[in-house]
């Protein structure tokens, strides 16, 4: 994982965009799906799955139902793990059947699709949903593959030299924000290093 | 970070972490043994050669379970030293496999040392199924990760390990690991089956004595007795062994109360263990120990051939 | 045919020489050793900075002819020991014919005047085929010459027999030498038992399993009053009981190798190497340092290699099917030189004598001194030579050395038998 020297070019969202975003992206979640009825809320680690949390917070909180959460690992279907390996220790918790479901999965940043790719293909391993939906915080371009997002919190355009990152306080210690970073040569262009939580 | 081994030969080679990461994700792989399709693509266009060149039937087995549930392509290569018994030697066996384009080995042989010799004629990765009485390290690994699961911990445990120490790859690989993780080890065996050496494998402490030390073990791990080498035999009779050092259900008393039972089968019942010892519902973790070594096989396969193309840039 | 080797020192404990001298030699014998000798017409040899000793033996190899010649034949074998400073070899009989009988003696004493380049002494059997259950025709043996009988290889199991052999041989001028192993308690044994069949998962060669036979050896040496020559000792405590046989006046000798003195069961590491192993096994570093203690005080008699050359084939492979041995005839001298004489250990007179005295004395051979009348089998010595061994270079058939990339201090250059060249400056003489 790229430790280079990284330097903050932007910030693009601040803490209190990230709240609204999320406020907004709920309501249009209800507002397409027109209810809360067989819905569920998947989130990618990592990242992704804390806000699927702060969404179905919301969704549920709107609808007063408790909406199914579940977070999803994608590492075993990963197209880079023969190249870029990155051993860590989380797994899928989705405990709950996803058959017939409209399944909404979460992620922070969208870019080249690779992971939402690999994210699809895990999900179908587990269970047949009626319906996949994509809500993304921040949609930064660069597409490697057809995939689009249906519910996006803001759209960042960015160069590929760039590397937009969604930092959390109740993980990262700072104030949440998304930021545009410049990357080092070489380096590659990933999620910001989330502290393994050992033993959590 | 990536994982920093290209092979799991020697047990003693790894670091209290590597080992905790190797248990860790073997934990994550329990989600996937658990749904419908049991199967994820990890490992897709890799191949693997499964060269047991000594029958084996559970080893092998797990082996190929944790290779197909990661999608890779695997060979089953050999069965009764199939190269040997035609006179090839095992340079060229290993050079025959390897113009093939393979991955990785998973070498099952009745002599110590083979699989550090295949990992430096091959150049691709090696894992040590078991190499004649030397090691046999996911093994070691799947008992940890039965020990961890069933005890939430490694650290300070006391275990003992009972039996044909001296002719034992299990405890070859076991004894070491388990010092590695900071547990206590006591070696439990008639002298005519301990090694010339135990405190070399990483024994803490020896003895002939079972009952003097059953009722410390947090964990009483009971070897194969090998029926089979009974010729010039280390014991008078079965009889006897499982008198002195049978788990028997008289001895069930002298037992912590949480203490649990490990072997890594096939058990030899009313020999090293007593049906009430091998089925107690608490206390034999037997089952899940099979169950572990598709889990720890599966985690091995993913760490040791993750990034393993690095360099080529994808 | 005149032959003037001027201005080496010349070093002989048997006449009290180790000084810088001429030798001239005529007929094969030596005419005189002094200064500023001088000779009508010849052949003169510069040698100053050379070291010349008595031609040096080697009493224990295995030149694999008959039988074995894709591992070392008795051309090969005979030329790596003039190579490694060897003026004669004692041939083992463990070769398929095993040298069992008096035409096998003969066979390999015509081979070794047709092709050998140094000296070849005949060992014969002690029992039939080396099964250790019917004695060998030990008699027509030594009426052909031999005077020096082993199994080596094996133990011989059975005590009843082994007094029976040493018996029936003790009506002969000969020795009887042993190779020491139980195999009860050796069985499969690959490695010293201990920390390192231990650490490798093998089955362990414990050192009872050889001090037992050397127990039992001088034991029935007494009983029988037959010469005994226990070879290639590994263990202290062999050693000891060899010490207090001696102690006792009993007719026992022994021999110890190179690798036993200056390799250990520590070498052997976890890529299994092959060549390390021998037959005994490497032992401790303790054994080691107790058998140089032994080299200095005298129970050791000689230093023999157990030069037991095996194909790249047969050793490149699984350590427990590999067989047993390693070659020693061309680092011999050089580890001696290196490890004992230039640490100041032992001085040239003791390695004369464990190296060409004591062995030509044993298999009652001819004695070779630095004196007028003596047979002229010579080494040349340059001590000062830095090297490192390689199988390039060698001249043995065989690469299974456990010295292979070693750094040494001193190696032979020159060899004479009967005075001829069997070496020039390093180079075999064809």
């Amino acid at each position: 994982m790229g430790n280079g020297p990284e330097i903050i070019k932007s910030v693009c969202m601040d803490a209190e965009d990230i709240e609204r975003a999320m406020t907004r992206m709920a309501h249009q979640i209800l507002e397409v799906n027109k209810g809360a009825d067989d819905l569920a809320i998947v989130g990618i680690y990592t990242r992704g799955d804390l806000l699927a949390r702060k969404l179905q917070e919301r969704i549920s909180s709107i609808e007063g139902v408790d909406v199914p959460l579940g977070a999803l690992d994608i590492s075993f279907y990963r197209d880079d793990y023969m190249t870029h390996f990155a051993p860590e220790v989380h797994s899928t918790d989705i405990p709950f059947s996803i058959d017939g479901k409209t399944v909404v999965l979460v992620d922070d940043v969208l870019y080249t699709g690779r992971t939402i790719r690999a994210a699809l293909d895990a999900l179908m391993d587990i269970g047949r949903p009626a319906r996949v939906e994509l809500a993304v915080l921040v949609d930064r371009g660069h597409r490697e593959l057809p995939i689009r997002a249906d519910f996006v919190g803001k759209n960042v355009p960015s160069s590929s030299d760039e590397s937009v990152r969604l930092f959390l306080e109740e993980v990262d210690g700072i104030a949440s924000a998304v930021d545009i970073l410049e990357v080092a040569p070489g380096e590659r262009v990933g999620a910001a290093p989330l502290q393994l939580r050992k033993g959590e | 970070m990536t994982f920093p081994h290209r092979h799991l030969i020697d047990i003693t080679e790894y670091s209290r972490d590597d080992i905790m990461l190797m248990l860790e994700t073997a934990e994550r792989f329990k989600e996937v043994n658990e749904r419908r399709i049991k199967q994820v693509p990890t490992l897709k266009g890799t191949t693997i050669v499964n060269m047991f060149n000594e029958p084996s039937t559970r080893t092998r087995s797990s082996f190929e379970m944790a290779e197909k549930r990661l999608s890779a392509n695997s060979l089953n290569f050999g069965g009764s030293s199939t190269s040997t018994v035609k006179g090839e030697s095992l340079s060229d066996t290993v050079e025959t496999l390897c113009a093939y384009k393979i991955d990785m080995i998973i070498v099952r042989d009745k002599h110590a040392g083979v699989p550090r010799k295949i990992a430096d004629l091959s150049g691709v990765h090696v894992i040590d199924a078991g190499d004649g009485k030397h090691q046999h390290p996911t093994q070691a690994l799947l008992d940890l990760y039965s020990i961890w699961q069933e005890k939430g911990t490694l650290e300070g445990l006391n275990v003992g390990i009972v039996g044909d120490i001296a002719h034992s790859r299990v405890c070859g690989s076991l004894l070491p690991a388990l010092k590695i993780m900071g547990a206590h080890t006591v070696a439990i065996a008639p002298p005519t089956l301990l090694p010339a050496c135990p405190d070399v494998l990483g024994a803490d402490e020896v003895t002939s004595d079972l009952d003097s030390v059953l009722p410390d073990l947090d964990v009483v791990y009971m070897l194969r007795v090998q029926r089979e080498r009974l010729e010039g035999a280390p014991f008078p009779s079965l009889r006897e062994y499982n008198m002195l050092y049978g788990l028997t259900q008289a001895r069930d008393r002298l037992m912590r109360p949480d203490a649990i039972v490990c072997h890594p089968g096939p058990i030899n019942r009313g020999v090293e263990l007593d049906s009430f010892m091998a089925d107690h519902p608490e206390r034999s973790v037997i089952l899940d120990q099979v169950y572990a070594g598709i889990l720890v096989r599966m985690a091995a396969l993913y760490l040791l051939l993750g990034g393993s193309n690095d360099g080529i840039d994808a | 045919m005149a032959l003037m080797l001027k201005g080496a020192r010349c070093i002989d404990p048997q006449v009290g020489l180790d000084e810088v001298c001429d030798i001239l030699i005529r007929d094969g014998k030596i005419v005189s050793v002094g200064h500023d000798l001088t000779m009508e017409k010849g052949v003169t040899r510069d040698l100053s900075g050379k070291v010349i000793v008595p031609g040096l033996v080697d009493m224990h190899v295995h030149l694999r002819e008959p039988g074995y010649e894709q591992k070392e034949d008795i051309a090969s074998g005979t030329r790596a020991a003039a190579h490694g400073g060897f003026t004669a070899v004692c041939a083992m009989p463990n070769t398929d014919p095993v040298i069992d009988n008096a035409v096998g003696v003969e066979y390999v004493k015509a081979r070794a005047k047709e092709v050998g380049a140094c000296r070849v002494i005949v060992s014969g059997a002690c029992t039939k085929s080396l099964g250790g259950e019917i004695l060998a025709e030990m008699g027509d043996m030594h009426a052909h010459g031999v005077r020096a009988f082993t199994d080596d290889g094996h133990g011989i199991q059975d005590a009843g027999m082994m007094r029976r052999v040493m018996d029936y041989a003790s009506q002969f001028d000969c020795v009887v030498m042993p190779h020491c192993q139980d195999d009860s308690l050796v069985g499969e044994g690959q490695v010293n038992e201990g920390v390192v069949s231990t650490r490798l998962g093998m089955l362990g060669w414990p050192a009872e399993g050889e001090e037992l036979e050397i127990a039992r050896d001088i034991a029935l040496c007494r009983l029988t009053g037959c010469p005994v020559h226990i070879q290639h000792i590994t263990t202290a405590r062999g050693l000891e009981m060899v010490r207090a046989a001696k102690a006792e006046g009993l007719p026992v000798t022994c021999e110890v190798t190179p690798h036993h003195m200056f390799l250990t069961e520590d070498d052997i590491d976890d890529t299994y190497p092959t060549a390390l192993k021998v037959n005994p096994p490497l032992r401790t570093s303790d054994d080691a340092v107790a058998l140089v203690a032994g080299i200095v005080d005298g129970t050791v008699d000689a230093i023999v290699t157990d030069h037991a050359p095996h194909t790249d084939w047969e050793k490149d492979r699984e350590f427990e099917l590999a067989p047993f041995g390693m070659i020693g005839l061309e680092t011999s001298l050089a580890s001696v030189l290196t490890n004992l004489v230039h640490k100041g250990i032992i001085g040239y007179d003791r390695m004369i004598e464990l190296m060409a005295v004591a062995p030509r004395r044993i298999l009652r051979e001819e004695p070779v001194r630095l004196e007028a009348g003596s047979v002229a089998d010579l080494t040349v010595i340059d001590p000062d030579a830095e090297w490192t061994y390689a199988r390039e270079g060698s001249y043995s058939k065989a690469g299974n050395s456990g010295f292979t990339g070693c750094a040494f201090k001193g190696k032979a250059t020159d060899a004479y038998v009967g005075g001829y060249a069997t070496m020039e400056d390093g180079v075999v003489v064809e």
